[in-house]
């Protein structure tokens, strides 16, 4: 039920939003879509089951789904709209980019944070370790392996040896 | 030099966008649009008494509220049946909303369209539906023993009774040394594409023009069908497929009532209107698929040879049959595998119960024909103490054979006639790269560690590439810039990516200077649609044959303009070009600008091609009778039947001695599709069916209650395999070409998931010795199966 309207603002991507008497109850996924203009964060079942929605919270990822937007006032919030720009992918995306990871793309923008999310805390993971690090996010279309081929990939291009720029599935 | 890209493993230009997040899918559309939100049904089966909007009335933001009464009567017509058939006899469609009656959970009974989804959500709840509920029919064997009828003028519940043979398979079958007969079952799953469905509309007064923006597969047939149901003319609906979140089959379904109810009340309204569906909504309002019960009855002589076959078995069609017989019908035809079967018999009832409806979902029937196939096979070595391989290949049709007409009716309505594959040579292949004979080996090592450890395989044919046809538009602008066109959508098989590879390589151009748009009316207004991995094979040979033209055009007025021969001319480097001597050259946008005769000269360019500049020949007009302006043509690519693709998976699975816990270990595909135009993309195609095939193997069950309720329709409880559930795959190729088309190329999309529930049953029931006959089988059934084994045989040990 719709109720009392409230205007405040929102730390995203390093600029301060203005949101416009919006009712408290409205999600932060919601928020970022319909209000921010930042459809980036992708709306697949709104429980927390399926990742699409990642973003950042004060460096933790969350599914923006199941944060209260008016929640996250005080919060730095980081989107994928915040990595990357038209001239440069993140080393995350370019992996993504050069192993085939991306099928229809719909999943893609919560598994480049979650990417993200795992190798800025864990540089070395394991591959068990990559696994449960993703397995926050479904993807219907590539069956993962190529999305676990990228993280290989960053994680030797970051530790300074030469990522295989392998043709391999 | 431009290098030639098609077989290259060129990365896929649609990516950076969508890594950015700047993909456009429908939801991130209409931003303004009212939206709508559905009061769906909570029962299975249920007349309609009542329907007070009362409640909903004061909700803030609200607009409007429609029941079936409030719509006009061209909208009060139920769906059409999509695919008609002489056999569907009974064949029933749903409304657009409920009329009278629901016979499924989640059928749309009324409408509300608000300001924004919370307040279209708040109105629908407090909407009271009056229903009296009957008495629910669900499953293939409880529909035809009708003791209950989904709808009242169809008692025995059968939509559609069909008899296809070869030869005579009882004779054969009774006539045998061996005879073996079993039923086996596969349960309902779906597509379940991240993105559900959702259709945006925008009506524009002044041109009375209706442009819609749809999640579908088949955007020229949505346009049709909303044309008729609102009375348009087709000049006055564009329809749109933007970037699409994942179909898998499900949304060739269409028109979906949604698809009509949208733009309907974009008009009425006079504003724009959007309906995303919610993942609940999709899984009980989005079709499913797969639900059949199979009787076999099999004879073979003492090599394994299968004399006869004779099949029966029930499809679950669910409430309504939109989409025909087709999920049947491929189940038929595409059962038979790369076996030369000659004495054959197959007879279904497609039959309706108080169920989400069926139309395909990737693999559309092969996978229940797969599994019917090769647990036959392997039966047929367990009885006859066989190695699986051999059985198989005593029964391959053999390369030489090829091309080889079964005699049945396929289902595009033409013959089912194979055109290409190797099937030995795929099962060596097979062998070697999961390492068969070493099998036993690693299972003696396995036992050691007191791991089971099993081993299965599969095989299949898959006719892909179905017609009637497709086509390509290929343009090349003076500036340079080609753009290619075709009618179908896309779902994220990377189609601008290798479409672009196919003209960037007929036309000597950048890949980086082409564009590619599919799916959108306003551009390619002829189409099919996006199924029976069909678009490379159909698209991508009309764009191959539109290039071709253009190529030929612009050779034409390139000899013309540098007095050349144009059998000594080359396009490369976006030049035409004379071959061993390069610097006598005119740019292909030169070109572009000359094949269109000006009056005017807009900009610098522009100058070569007015009529004081190039007033052309003598004697003709500036444009002849066989020429056209512009550097483009059309073209479509209809073939006489569909092509055939193959492969074989095997599968290495561990069970838990203790938990009955299955791991698939090793999974290897052997697959031909021809050859590759892009093996990335190819391999990503087969890698993500093959997770749709463990999932459908071992996960993924639409587990309705005898009530017709759907227990598990969330992500929480529908479990699709996350990262930790799919097993790194070993991929080999064989490419064997198809004659049918300029490109030898056959479809690739729907493979990897059709022999994943027959490879990973035939690996449990090795690992464990326990019969598998149904899938898909979870941890707890297959523990309740050895425990029912081991009571059977005294003795045994678990």
């Amino acid at each position: 039920m719709t109720g009392a309207t409230e205007s405040y603002e929102l730390d995203v991507d390093g600029r301060a939003l203005p949101v416009a008497a919006a009712w408290l109850g409205e999600s932060l996924l919601y928020v970022l879509r319909e209000r921010l203009g930042l459809p980036g964060a992708k709306n697949a079942c709104e429980q927390g089951e399926c990742g699409s929605c990642s973003i950042f919270l004060d460096d933790v990822l969350v599914n923006a789904c199941c944060v209260l937007a008016a929640d996250a006032t005080d919060a730095r919030i980081r989107t994928v709209e915040g990595f990357g720009d038209a001239d440069h992918l993140s080393d995350v995306q370019a992996a993504f980019l050069g192993t085939g990871a991306v099928q229809c793309g719909f999943c893609t923008p919560g598994l480049i944070l979650a990417v993200h999310d795992l190798l800025d805390q864990v540089p070395d993971p394991t591959g068990l370790e990559v696994r449960e690090a993703i397995s926050g996010n479904l993807c219907r279309c590539t069956g993962y392996g190529r999305i676990l081929q990228a993280v290989e990939e960053v994680k030797a291009t970051r530790s300074g040896a030469s990522g295989p720029r392998g043709e391999s599935p | 030099m431009t290098t030639r890209s098609v077989g290259a493993p060129v990365a896929r230009s649609e990516d950076p966008r969508l890594l950015r997040g700047e993909g456009r899918y429908l939801d991130d559309l209409g931003h303004d649009a009212f939206q709508i939100a559905m009061v769906r049904s909570p029962h299975a089966h249920a007349r309609v008494l009542d329907i007070d909007v009362s409640g909903a009335l004061e909700v803030e933001g609200l607009i409007a509220i429609h029941t079936f009464e409030d719509l006009p009567p061209r909208l009060q017509e139920p769906l059409p049946l999509l695919l008609p058939h002489p056999s569907l006899t009974a064949g029933r469609t749903q409304h657009l909303l409920a009329d009278g009656e629901v016979n499924h959970v989640g059928e749309a009974v009324v409408m509300v369209t608000a300001t924004d989804r919370y307040a279209a959500e708040d109105a629908a709840e407090r909407i009271l539906v009056e229903y009296d509920p009957l008495p629910a029919v669900v499953g293939p064997e409880r529909a035809r023993a009708a003791e209950h009828a989904v709808h009242d003028d169809v008692p025995d519940n059968v939509a559609a009774h069909l008899e296809q043979s070869i030869g005579d398979a009882p004779a054969a079958i009774g006539a045998a040394p061996n005879r073996l007969r079993f039923r086996l079952d596969i349960e309902r799953s779906a597509s379940t594409p991240m993105e559900g469905r959702g259709t945006y509309a925008r009506w524009d007064g002044d041109d009375e023009r209706v442009r819609l923006h749809t999640s579908t597969q088949a955007p020229t047939s949505v346009r049709a069908a909303v044309a008729a149901f609102l009375g348009l003319q087709l000049a006055q609906v564009e329809c749109i497929a933007p970037d699409i979140g994942g179909g898998f089959g499900v949304k060739i379904m269409h028109p979906w009532p949604e698809e009509i109810l949208v733009p309907w009340a974009a008009r009425e309204l006079g504003h724009d209107v959007k309906f995303t569906e919610d993942r609940r909504e999709h899984f009980v309002s989005a079709n499913h698929e797969r639900a059949q019960v199979h009787w076999i009855d099999v004879g073979f002589d003492d090599d394994g040879r299968v004399l006869g076959l004779d099949v029966e078995f029930i499809h679950d069609h669910g409430a309504y049959i939109p989409y025909g017989l087709i999920v049947p019908i491929i189940t038929s035809t595409q059962l038979i595998g790369p076996y030369k079967l000659e004495n054959y018999r197959v007879v279904f009832d497609s039959v309706y119960t108080n169920t989400t409806p069926v139309s395909p979902y990737r693999g559309a029937g092969r996978p229940q024909g797969c599994f019917a196939m090769e647990r036959t096979i392997d039966r047929i070595a367990a009885h006859l103490g066989k190695d699986r391989t051999e059985v198989r290949s005593v029964n391959f049709l053999q390369p030489e054979e090829m091309p080889y007409d079964f005699g049945l009716t396929f289902q595009d309505g033409r013959p089912l006639r194979y055109d290409s594959g190797d099937f030995p040579a795929s099962l060596e292949k097979l062998k070697q790269l999961v390492d068969w004979d070493g099998f036993e080996e690693r299972r003696a090592a396995a036992e050691a560690e007191g791991r089971l450890l099993g081993i299965g395989l599969a095989t299949y044919v898959e006719g892909t590439g179905v017609g009637p046809y497709e086509g390509g538009h290929v343009l090349i602008e003076p500036g340079g810039t080609v753009q290619v066109s075709t009618g179908l959508s896309t779902q994220g098989q990377g189609h601008q990516t290798v479409f672009a590879q196919i003209v960037a390589d007929e036309l000597g151009v950048d890949l980086a200077d082409v564009r590619v748009v599919t799916g959108d009316t306003r551009r390619f207004p002829y189409a099919v649609g996006t199924f029976a991995s069909r678009a490379a094979v159909m698209s991508g040979n009309a764009i191959h044959l539109a290039a071709r033209r253009v190529r030929e055009k612009a050779l034409r007025i390139a000899s013309e303009a540098l007095e050349v021969d144009a059998e000594d001319l080359e396009l490369a480097d976006g030049q035409a070009r004379v071959v061993g001597s390069p610097d006598t050259a005119i740019d292909l946008k030169v070109v572009a600008t000359l094949s269109n005769p000006l009056r005017y000269a807009f900009d610098e360019s522009a100058r070569i091609a007015t009529q004081f500049a190039n007033p052309g020949k003598e004697g003709q007009p500036p444009v002849t009778d066989d020429d056209e302006p512009g550097l483009e043509a059309t073209d479509y690519y209809s073939p006489m039947s569909s092509t055939f693709a193959n492969g074989m998976h095997a599968v290495e699975v561990s069970v838990d001695p203790d938990t009955s816990d299955i791991e698939v270990v090793r999974y290897a595909v052997v697959h031909d599709c021809g050859p590759l135009l892009n093996p990335r993309i190819v391999q990503g195609q087969v890698l993500g069916g093959v997770a749709q095939g463990v999932g459908g193997a071992l996960y993924e069950r639409m587990a309705y209650d005898e009530h017709g309720q759907l227990q598990n329709a969330s992500f929480m409880d529908f479990l699709m395999p996350y990262a930790t559930e799919v097993p790194s795959v070993d991929i080999d190729h064989l490419e064997t070409p198809s004659p049918l088309n300029p490109l030898g190329i056959k479809g690739a999309g729907e493979a990897g998931v059709i022999p994943g529930a027959a490879a990973i049953a035939a690996a449990i029931e090795d690992a464990t010795g326990v019969v598998i006959d149904a899938m898909p089988i979870s941890p707890s059934q297959l523990h309740e199966q050895r425990l029912t084994t081991a009571q059977d045989r005294p003795g045994d040990t678990t």
